[in-house]
């Protein structure tokens, strides 16, 4: 097979392989079109409606999938198995319930038009100095990003600086969400407490009791998930993903050709946590309430699973495994809560033994099993570099 | 002249340039390391001239993985100098640093990234470039395709170019390894044990392609294949306890008593 054609090394057959970023954001585009239609156009009792109930469950779900975008950056890209995304998506979700709570204004069950009603039952007087500029939606979005963000930042560098990988890395996150939980939960820190933040009325003027704000604030979500989806795909797909890549693989190697990997690490990380971050602030309008329970460790180590089940190392797998394990929690917990957990775990495992590589690595292998099929004759070099 | 400090930006180690108007691109002056004891290098002291190559032998535990680890930044020395060209003190750079200065380095075990492909492997090796923001918007020259195409050429991978690295053979990795040595361009190569693993054929390339490296690069060797040492150099390094113990041609070396007594001797006997 002669194989030095002159288009050898164009640009388009290094990129050509396998682009699944158009048929990602096709699919979610009919989706959402087809959700709002069914929630508009459809009378009640229509089998083609579309409950507002559902589409609130559904933004919750856009939801997860970018959380699991963020996830798999880093864990699927990077290699760093971070048992601590839940911080960062909580953190973002808690600058959004700041904002949703100063716009309750004395609408609340004291009436002070100053404080939440959780810092009125504390008997105080004044708003805390963080929450000054908490009522201006500019400097809530600038604190979706910055609070993750800078939490990343300065975790990240003391860890990846220090060369900390692997297990001890994953412990660590671990220890940090798990030590935001106690420090949110602790009425002190201004937070709200254990009750967290909730009650909210409104969100830019919007009622948030209203179904056309739900079916606004789930089509905003997906419309924020395909331009997440769109960034992911160029980062991981420029040369600075493949570095990334190639510190999962070797990092030492990378090293001594010249690249800080933990530089790169402190970057993606970072990136990745404001992913997070923007994950939570749409989560908790759609479902109206942020405690410090979603800072609890079990939470993260969920979303490892949905990349786990999904595909890691594949953007649209991580998409696609939050939205099926969400979905059959939301069905399992009807029928028996207890056993949950029980199911989880064992789709993990089970994931895991067979299907190392998800749901995306197992239409990966059937698609190359037909194409391999219907070009046998092929070499092997010519046919990757054409797929 | 650039002197480079202890945590001198990046930018900086790029340029350096080292001062070899002596003839002699690496010092290594009575440098000392021990491990909980064990003395791994014993006042070694090691010069390698401007485009030489040298091969480094020695017994399990002689040192020279060791020597490679302290002169590539990965280890420090308890005492010593270590430095490139006249100026250029190793000691105080980093290992990516030291990467960026000019000197590679081929690791004992074939270390490629597996999960990319022969291309990308040789792509992210090339000189340069090696900032975030910079690699996020990069895009691949003519000049560099010319160059990884080459470089492809020269290992004999130009069939494999798209597969995984992870799926190439021991050999082929090795090869691979070079291949990003090359597009790198280093002044001075480190080669540890580049034909373990490799068929007679192979070897015999890998002798070839080191051989015409040395003149425009510096090139260090270490080899247990006592054929392969004899097929490819002109100066050899014997290494023992941590300390140099002879040095000079393959056939002063076999000549010398005291190697035969601690080398050469064991292997024959």
């Amino acid at each position: 097979m002669n194989t030095q054609s002159t288009n050898l090394f164009s640009l388009s057959s290094l990129l050509g392989q396998r682009n699944p970023l158009h048929l990602t954001l096709l699919v979610l585009l009919v989706a959402t079109v087809v959700v709002s239609l069914g929630n508009i156009l459809f009378p009640e009792d229509s089998i083609l409606h579309v409950s507002d109930y559902t589409v609130s469950l559904l933004g919750k779900y856009l939801c997860y999938a970018l959380l699991a975008l963020a996830v798999d950056l880093v864990w699927g890209y990077c290699g760093i198995l971070s048992l601590g995304h839940g911080a960062f998506f909580t953190l973002g979700g808690y600058a959004m319930g700041m904002y949703l709570m100063r716009q309750i204004g004395d609408r609340g069950v004291y009436g002070n038009a100053e404080l939440p009603d959780f810092m009125v039952f504390l008997n105080w007087t004044e708003l805390p100095w963080y929450w000054t500029f908490s009522d201006s939606p500019i400097w809530m979005v600038i604190m979706v990003f910055l609070g993750p963000g800078l939490l990343a930042f300065v975790f990240g560098s003391l860890a990846f600086r220090s060369r900390v990988s692997g297990v001890y890395l994953s412990i660590m996150t671990q220890a940090m969400t798990y030590a935001l939980m106690l420090a949110f939960f602790r009425n002190e820190m201004g937070f709200g407490g254990n009750n967290g933040l909730t009650d909210f009325k409104e969100i830019f003027g919007f009622s948030l009791q209203s179904p056309s704000t739900k079916l606004g604030l789930f089509i905003a979500t997906a419309v924020i998930l395909a331009l997440a989806y769109c960034l992911c795909h160029f980062i991981v797909n420029s040369k600075m993903g493949r570095v990334v890549t190639a510190i999962r693989d070797s990092e030492s190697r990378v090293r001594f050709i010249g690249y800080k990997p933990e530089h790169y690490k402190v970057w993606i990380f970072v990136v990745s946590a404001m992913l997070a971050g923007l994950a939570g602030a749409l989560y908790v309008p759609q479902v109206g309430i942020i405690n410090p329970g979603e800072f609890s460790p079990l939470n993260s180590i969920e979303m490892v699973i949905w990349v786990a089940v999904g595909g890691r190392n594949s953007l649209y797998g991580a998409i696609i495994g939050a939205m099926i394990v969400s979905y059959a929690k939301t069905r399992f917990t009807a029928i028996m809560p207890e056993a949950w957990l029980f199911a989880l775990g064992g789709l993990f495992v089970l994931v895991t033994l067979l299907l190392p590589k998800g749901l995306a690595g197992l239409m990966t292998k059937l698609k190359s099993k037909k194409s391999e099929s219907n070009s046998v004759e092929k070499d092997p070099a010519a046919l990757r570099a054409e797929s | 002249m650039i002197e480079a400090k202890a945590g001198s930006p990046l930018t900086e180690t790029e340029n350096i340039v080292p001062d070899t108007r002596h003839g002699v691109i690496l010092y290594v002056e009575d440098v000392n390391l021990s491990f909980d004891g064990f003395k791994a290098l014993n006042n070694l002291n090691l010069y390698i001239n401007d485009g030489e190559l040298r091969c480094l032998i020695g017994a399990n535990g002689a040192g020279k993985t060791t020597l490679m680890d302290v002169i590539t930044g990965k280890i420090r020395p308890d005492t010593g100098k270590v430095n490139f060209g006249q100026q250029v003190d190793l000691l105080k750079l980093d290992e990516t640093e030291i990467a960026r200065a000019g000197i590679g380095r081929k690791f004992q075990k074939p270390t490629v990234f597996e999960e990319l492909n022969v291309f990308e492997n040789i792509e992210l090796s090339l000189k340069g470039q090696k900032g975030i923001w910079q690699n996020l918007f990069h895009k691949l020259s003519g000049e560099q395709l010319d160059r990884i195409e080459a470089i492809l050429y020269t290992i004999g991978l130009i069939n494999e170019r798209f597969y995984p690295a992870g799926r190439l053979s021991h050999g082929q990795k090795q090869w691979l390894e070079i291949g990003m040595l090359l597009a790198a361009d280093p002044r001075v190569l480190l080669v540890d044990e580049p034909v373990a693993g490799m068929t007679g054929q192979e070897t015999e390339r890998t002798a070839e392609l080191l051989t015409s490296l040395a003149g425009q690069h510096s090139v260090i060797v270490v080899e247990h294949d006592m054929a392969f040492v004899r097929s490819i150099a002109r100066k050899v390094s014997v290494l023992h306890q941590g300390t140099v113990l002879a040095e000079g041609s393959m056939s002063e070396i076999q000549s010398n008593p005291d190697v035969i007594k601690v080398y050469l001797g064991e292997e024959q006997g």
